[in-house]
This record gives structure tokens, C-alpha cells and sequence, in this order.
């Protein structure tokens, strides 16, 4: 028998009210803490990917759009530009590296891109089973590719057109895996990626095949003189900051677009943000609604009990220690309603990632607590105490006396 | 043994008190007999110094109840007196087990759940201990009341109408165990009542 057993009791002796007010105080927690969690963990993939990249030049377009194709894999790539023209603008003493890619092929949804060594060494990912793609139609693919498409080494595949897997696959040209890259938590993770020289070898040799036989050897014999080469984007590092001066040059005074991952990346959190603190204003409000919900059932279940508050006096009960009773129904009701909501919006974001996953291929799976979280705990636990404490300031008040007389 | 001197006590000017003194040595027992309104609890409140008199003084055991400081009148309370009420209460969300050690504890005693066993086989509720109050009858409820206040074993034991809800066979039987308990343990009894059943049961009466 001690104070912590009677609040207990107290609890269980009224299951609905209690139940209703830390289902609140669940709730209130939960999406507090799955938003908090969702927030940390896009933050970390979106800035993890960023790191290093100063612009992304590319086809005119949003730019928003450019960077997430280019730098996240997420959105579809705004056209292609001439390799040509890419790379004259890129050869600029400010700029310290330029990285080509291009895409718009994929493999079971994976996108096949083509790219050179810089990209692999910009994440810092490491080949883990056989080699780098060195030659036309080699592949060196990301872990979770390996993983979920079921590609091993020496495996032969043909890339489809577009990035949905429902385009027309390019049946007769076959990519190899010569490669698989070790797990880096960057979108190499989920990329197929091949030399530049890959994609053109495929489009040309598609392009072949639709035109007739007669004009076929006059047209791509054109095709291979002027075509120019084209890629979808560029990723570039400057050298110092004043590398910003190149990025308004060009889309000044060029056909290219250039985009700012920094700023374009910042709007899109802005814009993201609406919705994150509307989300998060609502549920502070639901965990006040808790605190309120704990308030009444404490007032309402105090009158009822009034007169064993004055018994409990009479039998030598201090009153600080009745007072520290009640909180304790209030603080238990908070610790409960935290442990679960951390449980449940730990559940909330593996069903979430689950989703993400199949969606986008990104995976959102750091379990831990946030520091954050402490602080929720603290206003949980504050709204808990302070719901108990109204009510419960009574007994300070109580005339023993009277209260047992009157009944 | 419970001695009071001369109280007095007034809930406003028109409406006071001026009690009988009162003497209950160890082991003996006292019938306060009153109609409605002649301040039977407030006595008994009084006696508890639940409420404080105006005037006047309550010795338990020695000690002078008036000259108490306010924070230790709960502790020495706990300690000496059980008290008994009209309608049996208790902590509803406890078990009578429950209820019973909550004297101790309240009272900082250890927890002696021997003697609670015993106290409810003697008052024959042995078999409710894991019960909640309310699920037994008034009279069960009563004796059980009886045995909260014994398990301290206090000098005093004060009892505002304990019989009144009860029927005859049950009045008679809580008041034989409210007599016994309290001759063994060796502590004064105080009954209030306006519960003429029990004139012939107590040789030492007072009327208000």
C-alpha cells in the first residue's frame, strides 16, 4: 500500500474517463512525435544527398523540379541540353567539379543513369562486389537495386523507357552488371548507374531500329556526324562561394537553367512547413484537450470522492501528501500517453517508409529518440501536473469536519 | 483513556455548544446519548479534534489534543484514535484488504496484513478481503469499519452512530464486536448515538 498504488487504483476503478484521457494524450503525442520524426529523417536524406552540390545545371524549367530529378531521383528530368554547351559554361575557374548525368531509362522502376566516376566518388560509395562500369552497357548498381530487383552479378537486363517501369523496353540492348555498390544511405542506394556513353549507345541503336532498311544506312550515318551529344543535367561544386556569380550568368545570358539546391531546397521546406506546423498546432491542441479531459474526470471523480479525501485525512493523510496523490493520477496519465505515442509514431513512420519505399525508394528508418521528444515529454508531463493540480488544489481548501458530517 | 474539560464550541453566535465532560478510562466504555441537533457529532469531532473547541481541553493518554500544533494533530490522530462513522466509507477503489492496511499506512505503521486477516476472520468477513467495499452489505461494511479502526490499536476508540442504518440483528452484533475489539486491545470506547437500541447494552451514559 503506498501512494502510487492508490493513484493506480484510482485510475483502473475508472477505465472509460481514464482510457478517454490518455487516448488524447496518446494521440497528442503521436503525431507531435511522428512529425518531429518525419522532419528529422527527410531533412537528414534531403540534406545528406545536397552536400556539395552548389548548382544544377540543366533545361530550362522549374528549378525546383530540376533538383529534385537531378539530385534526389524523385521528380521527372526537365528535357535534355547539349553536352556541348554544358560543358563550355562548366569550364569556368570557379567551378571545381561538373558532373554529368543523364537519364530517363529505368529498370523495375530503378532509374539507369548515366554518369562518370565523379558521381560515385561525390557520395563517397564504395564498390562492393565486382567492379566500377568501365566499358558501354556495364552497370555497377546501388544495394537496395540489388536487393529488391533481385540483380546479381553477371546478370544481363534491359532498361525500359521512362522512369515508371511501364515504358517500351529497349529489347534488343542488353545492360550487364559488372558492379554492386556497398550500402552509402545516398541515392546512389537506388540508382543503376552506367557510363555517359551507355544511354547514347541505347537511344542510337533504338532510333535505328525504327526507321526502314532502305534509308537506314544514309540516316544514321547522319544521326552519328551531327546529332550533338546531349545530357539531362549537371551537377556542379564551385570553388568558393562566389560561384554564385556563374549560376546568374547563365541563366542570363544562356538557353541552360541553373538551379540552387540551397534555395530551391529551403522553399520547398518553407512550403512543406505550412502543413508541418499546422499539423503540429493541432496536435498541441489535442494534447490540451487531454490536459482539459484529465482536468474534468480528476474535478468530477474529487467531488465523488470528497469524502474519502477527508477520511483519508482523519486517518492521518497530510494533505501535500493527497495533493501529490492526485498529481500522480495526472503524471501517470502523461507517461503513459508519451510511452504509448512513442511507440505508435514509431509504428506511424515504418508504415509511412513502407510507402515511401515503394514509392520513391527511400527509406526512413532511424527508430531513436529525438531530443526533441524529451522536450514533448516535458510539456506532456507539464499538462498532466498542471490538469491534476487545479482540481487537486482543493483538498488545501477541504473542512474535514463538515465534509464528514455531511453525509 | 480520553478525559474532556469544559468544551464549548460555536458554529456562530446563535448556534453553540457547551458539552458535558466526559471520562473513559482504558478499557471501559461510554454511551453518548442525544437526540438530532444536540451536537452529537460535533462532540465526537471535537473529541478527535477533527474540529478545534473554542474552549475547553481533551486529554488521549496524557496529552492535551488543544495544545497540539495543527500539523501534528493528524499524526497523533492516526496514532490513538479510531474512529468509526455513521455510514461506513472507504476508499472505493481499494480492496477491504486495501482499505484495512491504509490505516497503517496513513498512520506510518508497517503494513500488517496478518492482522487484518485475523481482525476479518474474528468480524467474519474473512472472505471479502479481496472484495471491493461496496460490493458488501451495510453491515459487513460496518464491521469492517470496526476493524480499520482497531488495526492501529489506538488508545481511543470513538464511534458517531454506528448502528443507526443497521437492523436489529446486525446492530446487536456490530456493537458486541464493536465491545469486544476494544477490550482487547485495552482502549476507551465512545459511542454517539441517537439509537435507543443500544441504551441497555453500556452502563456508563451520558446525555446531551
Amino acid at each position: 500500500m503506498n501512494l502510487f498504488k492508490i493513484s493506480w487504483a484510482n485510475l483502473k476503478d475508472k477505465p472509460l474517463s481514464s482510457f478517454l484521457s490518455g487516448l488524447l494524450m496518446t494521440l497528442g503525442i503521436t503525431i507531435i512525435s511522428l512529425l518531429l520524426l518525419l522532419n528529422k529523417q527527410l531533412d537528414e536524406q534531403f540534406s545528406r544527398n545536397v552536400k556539395g552540390i552548389d548548382m544544377v545545371l540543366g533545361a530550362k524549367g522549374s528549378p525546383l523540379q530540376l533538383i529534385l530529378s537531378s539530385i534526389y531521383q524523385i521528380d521527372s528530368p526537365t528535357g535534355n541540353i547539349p553536352l556541348e554547351e554544358a560543358e563550355r559554361l562548366t569550364r569556368n575557374p570557379m567551378i571545381k567539379t561538373a558532373i554529368p548525368l543523364s537519364m530517363g531509362d529505368s529498370y523495375k522502376t530503378f532509374r539507369i543513369v548515366g554518369t562518370n566516376k565523379k558521381y560515385v566518388d561525390h557520395f563517397e560509395a564504395t564498390v562492393g562486389q565486382g567492379a566500377l562500369f568501365q566499358k558501354d552497357l556495364e552497370v555497377t548498381i546501388g544495394a537496395r537495386v540489388a536487393e529488391i530487383a533481385g540483380l546479381k552479378l553477371g546478370d544481363t537486363f534491359s532498361g525500359s523507357h521512362g522512369l515508371d517501369g511501364n515504358g517500351e523496353a529497349h529489347a534488343e540492348t542488353k545492360y550487364k552488371v559488372v558492379g554492386i555498390f556497398n550500402p552509402s544511405n545516398s541515392v546512389i542506394d537506388q540508382l543503376i548507374l552506367t557510363p555517359l556513353s551507355s544511354v547514347w549507345a541505347i537511344h542510337e541503336h533504338h532510333e535505328e531500329h525504327e526507321h526502314d532498311g532502305e534509308e537506314h544506312a544514309e540516316e544514321d550515318h547522319d544521326h552519328e556526324a551531327e546529332a550533338p551529344r546531349e545530357i539531362t543535367s549537371m551537377l556542379v561544386k564551385f570553388r568558393n562561394p562566389m560561384g554564385m556569380m556563374v549560376a546568374r550568368g547563365i541563366n542570363d545570358n544562356s538557353k541552360l537553367l541553373a538551379a540552387l539546391p540551397a534555395i530551391e531546397i529551403n522553399r520547398l521546406f518553407d512550403l512543406l512547413g505550412i502543413g508541418v506546423d499546422t499539423l503540429r498546432g493541432l496536435a498541441v491542441a489535442i494534447m490540451l484537450i487531454a490536459g482539459i479531459s484529465v482536468f474534468v474526470s480528476l474535478y468530477n471523480s474529487l467531488k465523488e470522492r470528497k469524502y474519502e479525501m477527508a477520511l483519508m485525512l482523519s486517518m492521518g493523510a497530510g494533505r501535500t501528501q493527497l495533493f501529490g496523490m492526485l498529481l500522480l493520477e495526472g503524471l501517470t496519465l502523461s507517461l503513459i500517453g508519451f510511452v504509448v505515442g512513442l511507440v505508435l509514431s514509431r509504428v506511424g513512420l515504418l508504415l509511412f517508409s513502407m510507402r515511401a519505399e515503394r514509392n520513391f525508394h527511400y527509406s526512413l528508418n532511424n527508430m531513436s529518440i529525438l531530443p526533441e521528444e524529451w522536450l514533448v515529454l516535458g510539456v506532456a508531463v507539464l499538462i498532466g501536473i498542471v490538469a491534476a493540480a487545479l482540481p487537486a488544489l482543493g483538498i488545501y481548501r477541504m473542512n474535514i469536519s463538515q465534509t464528514l458530517a455531511e453525509e | 483513556m480520553l478525559q474532556s474539560h469544559q468544551l464549548t464550541f460555536a458554529y456562530s453566535p446563535t448556534k453553540r455548544f457547551a458539552f458535558p465532560d466526559i471520562r473513559c478510562n482504558d478499557s471501559e466504555a461510554v454511551l453518548i446519548l442525544g437526540k438530532s441537533g444536540t451536537g452529537k457529532t460535533t462532540l465526537l469531532h471535537l473529541l478527535a479534534l477533527l474540529l478545534r473547541p473554542e474552549k475547553g481541553s481533551v486529554t488521549i493518554d496524557q496529552t492535551d489534543l488543544t495544545q497540539l500544533p495543527p500539523a501534528k494533530t493528524a499524526t497523533f490522530r492516526a496514532a490513538h484514535v479510531g474512529i468509526i462513522y455513521q455510514k461506513p466509507h472507504f476508499v472505493s477503489a481499494l480492496s477491504v484488504m486495501d482499505n484495512l492496511l491504509l490505516a497503517n499506512y496513513l498512520a506510518k505503521n508497517p503494513q500488517d496484513k496478518t492482522r487484518a486477516r485475523e481482525l476479518a476472520t474474528h468480524l467474519g468477513f474473512a472472505d471479502h478481503l479481496n472484495k471491493k467495499t461496496h460490493q458488501m452489505s451495510q453491515g459487513e461494511q460496518q464491521r469492517v469499519s470496526i476493524a480499520r479502526a482497531v488495526m492501529n490499536k489506538p488508545g481511543v476508540i470513538l464511534a458517531d452512530e454506528p448502528t443507526s442504518s443497521l437492523d436489529d440483528v446486525n446492530c446487536a452484533r456490530v456493537v458486541a464486536l464493536l465491545r469486544e475489539q476494544s477490550e482487547q486491545i485495552g482502549a476507551s470506547l465512545i459511542v454517539v448515538t441517537h439509537d435507543q437500541r443500544l441504551k441497555d447494552e453500556f452502563s456508563k451514559q451520558v446525555i446531551l
